[in-house]
C-alpha cells in the first residue's frame, strides 16, 4: 500500500458508510398518524427505475465498457448500447404482462403460467446459473478496483469483497432498500459524469489532441473484423444483450415493486433514459483514453482505465480527488449488483434447496438459518471460480450471462406470455436446449477451451445459434404435445393482457 | 322366477352380510378418526375381516381394541408409532406390514394374538392411523382382506375430512363476515364523529368521509384477495377513527416498507389482528397508566413479507391464544383465529400466525405473507 491509496480508501468507506446510513434511515423512517396516507404510497416509477439502474449497472458497465472501447474501438460500443436495448425489448413485450402475472421471480413465474414443479426447478437451476455467471466478472472486476485502487495482490480482492458482500447480504444490509439502490445509480452517474466533465475541460485546455497513433479506421467500425466470422460475433452479442436482460434475476424481482402493470411500464421507460444518460459516458474516458492512456493498453491494464485516467490527466489534489470519486463509484456498482445478486440466487437457493434441509425447528429460526446458508453458498461458489479461472475480461463474461439468460429466460417469458399453446414438456425441453447450449458454451469458456475460426466465435458468442434453437425446441415439443397444455392457459393470459384501467371499469 | 325371500348364492349371501357390516361401521367413521368413532365402528370391521382381535389406532396410540388378548393393546399403539414415526424407515409408511410372534411378546397360553397384519389409513395423501388384525396363523387372504379393510376406512375417514372442511370453510365465511365490521365499532365511531359536528364541523365532515370509505372497503362482496396496500389504508381510516375517539390515549406508529405494498393478501387479514390490538390491548388497560401505544411495521423479507402488529396493552395467557388459534369460538378473539386458518389455507401450514404475548406484557402477532404463491392475485 502506498501513498496513491489514500484517495482510494476514503472513497471505499464513504461508500460504504453512506449505504449503511441511507439503509439505516429508510429503515427506521417511521410515521405517526399525522401524515397517515404517506406511508401507504407505493414505490413510485421514477425512485424504482432509478433503483433498478442501480442495481443493474454493474462494474462491467462502470470499468468494462470504457476498457473494452479502448482496445477494440466502435464495434464495443454494442455493449452499451444493447445492455440500454434490452430494456426496451422488456418494455414493448414484458414488462406490463410480467407484473400482471404477479411472479416474484422468474421461477414463481414458470409456475404460475405452466403449472408445473418440473419447470419451476429447472428455472430456480438457471437462475443460480445465470446470477453465479454475472457474480463472477463483478468480483473479478473488484479485484481489479483494488488492485489498481490499493496495489493490493489481484487474488486479494475477489477475497476481500465476497466476505463484503456476504456480510451485507447476511446482516440484511442491502435487502432490496429501493432507496439504497436509488442511491447508488446516482451515485454511479455522479462518479462518471462529473470526472468526464472535468477532464474534457482538460482536454479542452490542452488544445484539443488527437490520438496520438492517428489512424482511426478499424478502431471506429462498428462490426468486428475477420469478416463473416466477424459479422457473426457482432449479431451473436446483439441478440444476447437485447434479450437477456428479461432474464436476469436480480432486474426481475425489482419489477414487483411496481404496484401494476402501466407503472411498470412507466418504470422501465425511466429506466431506459437513465441508462442512457449513465451510457453516454463511457464512451467519452475511452476517447480520452486513446489520447493520455496508451500505456495501458499496452500494459494489458484496459479494464481499470477510468480509475487511472484522472491521475494520467491531472497531477496534484485534483487528480487524486477524481481518483477517489471514480474508486467510489466502481465500488458502488460491484456492491449493488453483487449484493443483489447474491440476494436473488440466495433467496431460489432458500426457496427451493436449503428449507429443505435445515430442520424443523419451528419456522423462523430456520428460514433465517437456510438464508444463510443459502447465502453463503450463493457467494462463495463464484469467488472461488474467481480465484481459479483466468481472468476473461470483465465484460465478456458479463456477455455470456447474458447469452445464458437470452437463450433460456427469453424464449420462457416470450412464448409464456404471447402464446397460448406453451406446455410444461415444451418449456423444459427449452430451456435444457438453451441452457446447455449456451451455459455449456460459458463453462468451456471459463476453463478456457479456443477454438479457431468459427469454433472460436460459435463459442465466444452462443446466443446467435442457442437462442433460436431454445425457441425452435420449445415451440415443437409443445406443439407434439398440445394436450399438455394448462387449462388456465387462456384465463391467464387474458389477466396478463388486460390493462388495470379496464379491470377496474368491469 | 326366483321365490321371494330367497338370498341367493352362499357368494351372494357373503356379500351382503359385508356390505351391511360396512355400513354399521360407516357412520361413526364418517365423524373423523377418534378413540369414540373407532370404539364404534370397530366390532363391525371385527365381524367384517373375522379375525380373533382387531385394533385402530392413530400414529401413536391404540383408539380401539376389540377381541380377545386385550392385554396387547398398548403394543399395537406402539407398533403404529414405531412404524409410522419419521424417522422409521421411509419404504415401508404407508405400506401394509405382517407382525411377527418375536414383536408380539406375550406371557398369556393359549392367547390367539401371536401375528398381524398391519394396513395404514391414508388420508389425502398423509398415513394418519393404521387397522391392525391379529390371529394365531396370518394368511395371504387376511392380508389382502385387512389391506382391502384399511382402503375403505380410509375412504370413509376422506369423506369426513371433507365435511369437517366444508364446516370450516361456512364458519370462516360467517366469521369473517362479523369480523369485518363490529356494531360497537359503528356505534363508537358515529358517536365521536357526532361530538365534533358543532365544535369542530370540518373535521366531523372529514371522518364522516373517512367512515363511509372504511365500510366500503369492509362491505366489498367481490374477491377473496387485496393488496398489502389497500388493506394498510383500510386500517390508516379504522386507526382515524379510533383516534378521533381516544384522542391522545391511542398512539400509533406505523413503519411499512414500500416495497411490500404490492403484496397480496387474502381480504381483511390484517385489520382484525389491528382491531384486536386496540381493543385488548388498549380498552382493557388502564387509563391511569398512560397512552396505550400501537405499532404496525411492514418488512420486506427477500421472497417474503412481514407484518407485525404490537401493542402495550395488558397482554393475554398464552395457553387462550393457543386455543384461539385453534379456533375455540368460546373465546373472544374471534379475528386470531380466523385469520389463521385463512393464511394456512391459503399459503400453506408455514404461513400461521405467530402470537407472542404474556399477561402484562402487550401483546405483538407477526404475519408472514410469501411474495408469490401459485392462483393468489387480486
Amino acid at each position: 500500500m502506498n501513498a496513491d491509496a489514500v484517495p482510494g480508501l476514503v472513497a471505499v468507506l464513504a461508500v460504504t458508510v453512506t449505504t449503511i446510513a441511507i439503509g439505516t434511515w429508510g429503515l427506521r423512517f417511521s410515521r405517526t398518524t399525522s401524515d397517515f396516507f404517506v406511508a401507504s404510497r407505493t414505490v413510485n416509477p421514477r425512485l424504482n427505475a432509478s433503483a433498478i439502474g442501480g442495481e443493474y449497472l454493474s462494474a462491467a458497465s462502470f470499468l468494462g465498457v470504457a476498457g473494452l472501447l479502448l482496445v477494440g474501438g466502435a464495434e464495443m460500443l454494442w455493449y452499451p448500447v444493447g445492455w440500454t436495448a434490452g430494456y426496451l425489448v422488456l418494455l414493448v413485450l414484458v414488462a406490463a404482462p410480467l407484473r400482471r402475472s404477479g411472479a416474484y421471480t422468474l421461477p414463481d413465474f414458470a409456475e404460475a403460467r405452466l403449472g408445473s414443479t418440473v419447470v419451476r426447478s429447472a428455472c430456480s437451476l438457471l437462475v443460480v446459473g445465470v446470477g453465479w455467471l454475472y457474480l463472477l466478472p463483478q468480483f473479478q472486476g473488484a479485484g481489479l478496483t483494488l488492485e489498481s485502487a490499493i496495489g493490493a495482490p489481484r487474488w486479494v480482492g475477489p477475497l476481500i469483497v465476497g466476505v463484503v458482500v456476504l456480510v451485507n447480504v447476511m446482516s440484511g444490509g442491502m435487502r432490496s432498500i429501493t432507496f439504497v439502490q436509488a442511491f447508488q445509480y446516482w451515485l454511479k452517474l455522479t462518479a462518471l459524469l462529473v470526472p468526464a466533465m472535468v477532464l474534457l475541460v482538460v482536454w479542452l485546455d490542452d488544445g484539443r489532441p488527437g490520438s496520438p497513433s492517428g489512424s482511426d479506421g478499424a478502431w471506429s467500425v462498428p462490426v468486428a473484423g475477420e469478416g463473416a466470422i466477424g459479422l457473426y460475433t457482432t449479431y451473436s452479442l446483439i441478440i444476447a444483450l437485447f434479450l437477456g436482460t428479461m432474464g436476469l434475476p436480480h432486474v426481475v424481482v425489482r419489477f414487483y415493486t411496481n404496484p401494476d402493470g402501466r407503472a411498470a411500464r412507466r418504470t422501465t421507460l425511466v429506466v431506459l433514459g437513465l441508462l442512457g444518460l449513465f451510457y453516454v459516458w463511457p464512451p467519452v474516458f475511452a476517447a480520452l483514453g486513446r489520447v493520455y492512456g496508451r500505456e495501458l493498453v499496452a500494459e494489458g491494464h484496459a479494464d481499470v482505465l477510468v480509475l487511472e485516467l484522472p491521475r494520467l490527466m491531472m497531477s496534484g489534489l485534483g487528480g487524486e480527488l477524481l481518483t477517489g470519486l471514480v474508486t467510489a463509484g466502481a465500488f458502488a456498482a460491484f456492491l449493488s449488483t453483487a449484493s443483489g445478486l447474491a440476494i436473488a440466487v440466495s433467496g431460489v437457493i432458500t426457496q427451493d434447496v436449503t428449507s429443505r434441509f435445515v430442520g424443523e425447528r419451528g419456522p423462523t429460526a430456520s428460514v433465517a438459518a437456510a438464508f444463510r446458508l443459502a447465502a453463503v453458498i450463493a457467494v462463495s461458489v463464484p469467488v472461488l471460480v474467481a480465484l481459479l479461472s483466468t481472468n476473461i475480461g470483465v465484460a465478456r463474461s458479463v456477455a455470456l450471462a447474458f447469452a445464458v439468460a437470452a437463450s433460456t429466460f427469453c424464449p420462457l417469458l416470450m412464448l409464456g406470455i404471447w402464446w397460448r399453446r406453451l406446455t410444461d414438456a415444451g418449456a423444459l425441453a427449452g430451456l435444457a436446449a438453451g441452457g446447455l447450449g449456451a451455459g455449456g458454451a460459458a463453462v468451456l469458456n471459463l476453463v478456457g477451451v479456443e477454438g479457431s475460426g468459427w469454433g472460436a466465435a460459435l463459442l465466444a458468442q452462443p446466443a446467435a445459434w442457442s437462442m433460436p434453437l431454445a425457441f425452435a425446441t420449445m415451440v415443437l415439443v409443445s406443439l407434439a404435445t398440445p394436450s399438455r397444455a394448462p387449462s388456465h392457459a387462456r384465463r391467464f393470459l387474458v389477466r396478463l393482457h388486460t390493462p388495470e384501467v379496464l379491470e377496474q371499469a368491469g | 322366477m326366483r321365490r321371494r325371500g330367497h338370498l341367493g348364492t352362499e357368494a351372494d349371501r357373503a356379500t351382503f352380510r359385508a356390505l351391511h357390516q360396512a355400513s354399521l361401521a360407516s357412520p361413526a367413521l364418517r365423524e373423523g378418526l377418534t378413540a369414540d368413532s373407532a370404539e364404534r365402528a370397530i366390532k363391525h370391521l371385527r365381524t367384517l375381516l373375522g379375525t380373533p382381535a382387531l385394533a385402530l389406532t392413530d400414529t401413536a396410540s391404540t383408539l380401539a381394541w376389540d377381541g380377545s388378548g386385550g392385554h396387547h393393546e398398548p403394543q399395537a399403539g406402539a407398533l403404529a408409532a414405531m412404524l409410522l414415526a419419521p424417522t422409521g424407515p421411509e419404504p415401508t409408511r404407508g405400506w401394509t406390514r405382517t407382525v411377527e410372534p418375536e414383536q408380539l411378546p406375550c406371557s398369556t397360553a393359549g392367547c390367539a394374538v401371536r401375528t398381524g397384519v398391519i394396513s395404514p389409513l391414508v388420508v389425502d395423501g398423509r398415513v394418519i392411523g393404521t387397522v391392525q388384525a391379529y390371529a394365531a396363523t396370518i394368511t395371504a387372504g387376511l392380508v389382502r382382506a385387512t389391506e382391502e379393510v384399511a382402503q375403505w376406512v380410509s375412504g370413509q375417514l376422506e369423506l369426513a375430512e371433507l365435511d369437517a372442511s366444508r364446516n370450516r370453510a361456512m364458519e370462516a365465511e360467517v366469521q369473517a363476515l362479523r369480523a369485518q365490521i363490529s356494531p360497537h365499532f359503528i356505534y363508537n365511531s358515529l358517536g365521536a364523529i357526532a361530538s365534533f359536528v358543532r365544535t369542530d364541523p370540518d373535521r366531523a365532515r372529514e371522518l364522516l368521509l373517512e367512515f363511509a370509505d372504511f365500510t366500503r372497503y369492509s362491505f366489498r362482496r367481490h374477491g377473496e384477495f387485496t393488496t398489502l396496500a389497500e388493506e394498510l389504508r383500510s386500517i390508516e381510516r379504522y386507526l382515524l377513527l379510533e383516534q378521533a375517539r381516544f384522542g391522545d390515549r391511542l398512539q400509533v406508529t406505523l413503519n411499512v416498507a414500500p416495497e411490500v405494498l404490492p403484496v397480496v393478501v387474502p381480504f381483511l387479514c390484517i385489520q382484525p389482528l389491528v382491531e384486536n390490538a386496540v381493543r385488548h390491548g388498549l380498552e382493557a388497560s388502564d387509563p391511569a397508566k398512560g397512552a396505550g401505544h400501537l405499532r404496525i411495521v411492514a418488512h420486506d423479507r427477500g421472497h417474503e413479507c412481514v407484518v407485525e402488529v404490537e401493542d402495550n396493552g395488558v397482554g393475554e395467557d398464552p395457553e387462550k391464544v393457543r386455543r384461539a388459534l385453534a379456533g375455540d369460538a368460546a373465546l373472544d378473539s374471534v379475528g386470531l383465529g380466523n385469520v389463521d386458518a385463512r393464511l394456512r389455507a391459503t399459503f400453506g401450514d408455514d404461513y400461521g400466525l405467530v402470537v407472542e404475548t404474556a399477561p402484562g406484557a402487550g401483546t405483538k402477532v407477526i404475519v408472514r405473507v410469501p411474495k408469490f404463491a401459485p392462483g393468489v392475485t387480486v
